[in-house]
């Protein structure tokens, strides 16, 4: 790794034909967060129309496992920690720190599917499928939906480990990483909404 | 600059012309990709004008090629019409109209008039266009794949839709098409914010940028609450949810077997959140094209340009809070009928304010009839028809008795067909020596606006007629109810029309591709025209400007006093301004 010297902010500032200042990966991304937060609100309008209509409906914590959903939700609050601070160690040009900071977050992103799918398997094996009820297919798909979105996080931030190594000093790198970052946080909100709405409510 | 420029053109013939970057050349795919989705949705509704105009007739000429399955003797069966229409529906809308107007002409123009050189990401801007493509081949070819294609109407309401063979593709196929356009939208957006050229202020942005922007927003914002419908009425038919049956359904006499607990109300809550801000995609890009042209034509500027810039932004958010006036009559509380009644008059405002700051701007212009003025020009009290017909539709009193009936379909068409279309046929006229160095014929294209124009009027006006004696739509054999029979003969007017439609759209196909190859030689700026998709090559190389235009003056700068022409381009320093 050569170039180690660049200073951090020659490499976060955008170029300057940037009009509003922000990189266009950064505007890009909060754009595409602009659509996901509709596609969610519609999922979670969608359960509440559905369980105002509905004539009984489950508790959460009696058909769930609220230990476990409970794990995944800190799971994920130190995922969003530790993707805090790879960005951190972008700025301070500390590469080892980052690609630490960076590794975790992935793996933490494992952590949560595994329980997620055990949770998912436990249900299956009682004969829970999302058609069971209406409570069970949002359920299903909710989570599942939001299941992918982990993954394509965990894909892109992958992406960016393996690319790290040669693009480490590429002046949008910081760039791909915040943009990654806000990517994640915006998946960790999304489970912060769905564990109380399934699970305590 | 964008994030992957490499300066040179691609040499291979792939990453030129298939797999492309350069927003040009997908603008083009686009361009021609949805023009032919255009012609076949149209080729359906032919048949369909058949069956309406002589019912369980055999089709003349085709009916024979159509499979015995669904045509038994050239005869058109009521499942094929059904689907002929979903398909009509699907295919005008998200497969033609949305990318000939917001990703055809924007891909293309946009970067041009914000003086970039290319969009923000161009490798996502291929990634729409090809899930775009296979989203739309997915569409067509359901008419052979198992199941056949969907029958619910481009609408796909629940229950109905949750049982129809052939709704699973259609959801599928969606599905990509909407992903295409949301990356479009951010493409759109992050380009035309961030990559301005140097004085490029927000309000010196022709009206074309504007609204390539606002419908960007509506993409954005309203196509994913049917992404997530779509997702949920797939669910429904792969892993029998239940997110849009209710308990209890009955379905030819037997009970359906699903754990209930849904709501069919739901998905026409969820479509119509989209459908309504939907038909301003359809109508902004042609408002925007329509206000170049008539800049150009008339030879002095906009007459209310902000007018015209703030009524698209209070369209962009008003356009939110109106849908639920497609469901007057599913049974929703009068009060909420109230409130989007409401509404919906107030969102007329801004239309009219566009119109009519339109119609003003030719006051004391000296006014040049080219091909494309002339599609402007024609815009203006047709698209009003559409416009003022609307009205009735938005008051609950008289939809009540209009809803469903072919009075809506005259009026949406009057909107779409004679609005939309014809601005982006002007558009075509308009930006063909820039796209490709060369001139359409001028008589040809004459022949082709007062033919069309005339044909548009003969298939859609009487539509209105037949609806106003009560006509349903979506009717497979009109004449089977007998309170349609006094006005049959209209549609006997109308399908006429519409033959006459396809064939004046003849001269425009030869004359576009006659016009590529052989026509008249251009050079940078034939209408002499100020924005900045002028002050470079026709057609613009790879990369657009020779170098990074800077801007000086708002964007129509016609007939500026003590000037030596009377235009004066956005990139041209002078002192007088
Ligand atoms: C160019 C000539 C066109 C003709 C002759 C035509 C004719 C028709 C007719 C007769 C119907 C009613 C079918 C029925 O109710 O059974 C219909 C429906 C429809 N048309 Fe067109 N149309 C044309 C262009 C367009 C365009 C450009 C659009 C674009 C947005 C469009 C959008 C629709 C939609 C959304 C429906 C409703 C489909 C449904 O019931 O689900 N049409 N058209
Ligand atoms: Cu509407």
């Amino acid at each position: 790794m050569g170039g180690r010297m660049t200073t951090a902010a020659a490499v976060a500032a955008p170029p300057s034909e940037f009009r509003t200042g922000l990189t266009n990966a950064k505007l890009g991304v909060w754009l595409f967060l602009a659509s996901e937060v509709m596609l969610f609100a519609t999922l979670f309008t969608t359960y509440i129309v559905l369980r105002l209509g509905a004539s009984e409906w489950p508790r959460g914590w009696e058909v769930l496992n609220v230990p476990l959903g409970f794990t995944n939700t800190l799971v994920l609050i130190v995922s969003s920690v530790t993707m805090v601070m790879a960005y951190a160690k972008c700025w301070d040009r500390d590469y080892k720190g980052f690609r630490i900071y960076l590794g975790v977050t992935i793996a933490l992103g494992f952590v949560f599917l595994g329980i997620k799918s055990f949770e998912w398997a436990a249900k299956f094996r009682v004969h829970h499928f999302p058609s069971t009820s209406i409570y069970y297919a949002l359920y299903f798909t909710m989570t599942g939906l939001h299941g992918l979105h982990v993954i394509c996080g965990m894909i892109v931030n992958g992406a960016l480990f393996v690319l790290s190594k040669k693009e480490w000093d590429h002046p949008l790198f910081m760039g791909r990483i915040e943009g990654s970052g806000l990517f994640w946080h915006f998946v960790d909100i999304v489970w912060i909404f769905l564990f109380p709405t399934f699970y305590l409510l | 600059m964008s994030d992957d420029q490499h300066g040179h053109a691609p040499r291979s013939f792939w990453r030129r012309y298939v797999f492309a970057t350069d927003h040009k050349v997908i603008g083009l795919q686009y361009f021609f990709t949805s023009w032919v989705f255009l012609l076949i949705g149209f080729t359906m509704v032919l048949l369909m004008r058949w069956e309406l105009a002589y019912p369980g007739t055999p089709i003349p000429f085709v009916g024979r090629l159509i499979s015995p399955l669904l045509a038994p003797g050239g005869i058109m069966t009521g499942e094929l019409y059904n689907s002929l229409g979903a398909m009509h529906g699907t295919l005008m809308i998200f497969l033609g109209i949305v990318p000939l107007g917001f990703a055809a002409f924007g891909n293309y123009i946009l970067p041009l008039q914000i003086g970039a050189d290319d969009m923000a990401f161009p490798r996502i801007n291929m990634a729409s266009y090809w899930l775009y493509f296979v989203g739309g081949v997915l569409m067509l070819s359901s008419f052979i794949l198992p199941g056949g294609a969907a029958q619910s109407g481009w609408t796909s309401y629940a229950p109905l839709a949750e049982f129809n063979p052939g709704q699973t593709t259609w959801l599928v196929s969606m599905v990509l098409i909407i992903t295409s356009s949301l990356l479009g939208a951010i493409n759109f957006l992050t380009t035309g914010i961030n990559m301005r050229a140097p004085g490029l202020s927000l309000f010196r942005l022709p009206v074309f940028v504007w609204a390539q922007l606002v419908t960007s927003v509506l993409l954005l914002l309203a196509f994913p609450p049917l992404e997530a419908a779509a997702v949920l009425q797939l669910m429904d038919r792969v892993l029998h949810t239940s997110f849009f049956i209710p308990a209890g359904l009955v379905v030819l006499g037997t009970k359906v077997a699903a754990s209930g607990g849904g709501s069919p109300l739901l998905w026409e809550h969820l479509f119509w959140f989209l459908g309504h801000p939907e038909v301003y995609v359809l109508l902004l890009p042609a408002m925007g094209i329509v206000c170049e042209i008539i800049a150009a034509n008339t030879r002095k500027p906009l007459h209310g340009y902000k007018i015209i810039v703030y009524s698209m932004l209070a369209i962009g958010v008003l356009s939110f809070v109106v849908w639920a006036h497609h469901m007057f009559v599913s049974g929703m509380s009068p009060m909420l009928g109230n409130f989007f009644l409401v509404t919906t008059m107030i969102i007329s405002v801004p239309s009219v304010a566009i119109l009519t700051s339109m119609i003003y701007s030719l006051q004391g212009g000296s006014i040049r009839f080219s091909v494309p003025m002339l599609f402007a020009l024609a815009f203006m009290p047709l698209f009003g028809i559409g416009g003022l017909t609307g009205l009735p539709l938005g008051l609950t009193v008289t939809d009540i008795y209009l809803h469903d009936t072919y009075y809506i379909i005259g009026h949406f068409h009057y909107v779409v067909v004679t609005g939309s279309i014809i601005a982006l046929m002007g558009g075509v006229y308009h930006w063909f020596p820039k796209w490709f160095g060369r001139k359409m014929n001028d008589f040809w294209g004459k022949v082709h606006f007062w033919g069309s124009v005339a044909a548009m009027n003969g298939v859609f006006f009487p539509m209105f007629i037949i609806g106003l004696h009560g006509e349903s739509r979506r009717l497979y054999d009109p004449t089977a109810q007998i309170h349609n029979l006094p006005a049959h003969y209209w549609h006997i007017v109308s399908t006429v029309s519409a033959g006459l439609l396809m064939l004046f759209q003849l001269p425009f196909i030869i004359n576009v591709i006659h016009g590529i190859f052989w026509g008249e030689k251009t050079q940078e700026n034939p209408w002499k025209a100020t924005t900045l998709e002028w002050a470079c090559p026709s057609p613009p190389p790879h990369g657009n400007f020779e170098k990074p235009p800077r801007v000086y003056h708002d964007p129509y700068g016609y007939s500026v006093p003590g000037y030596r022409e009377d235009w004066l381009p956005q990139n041209v320093e002078w002192e007088g301004a």
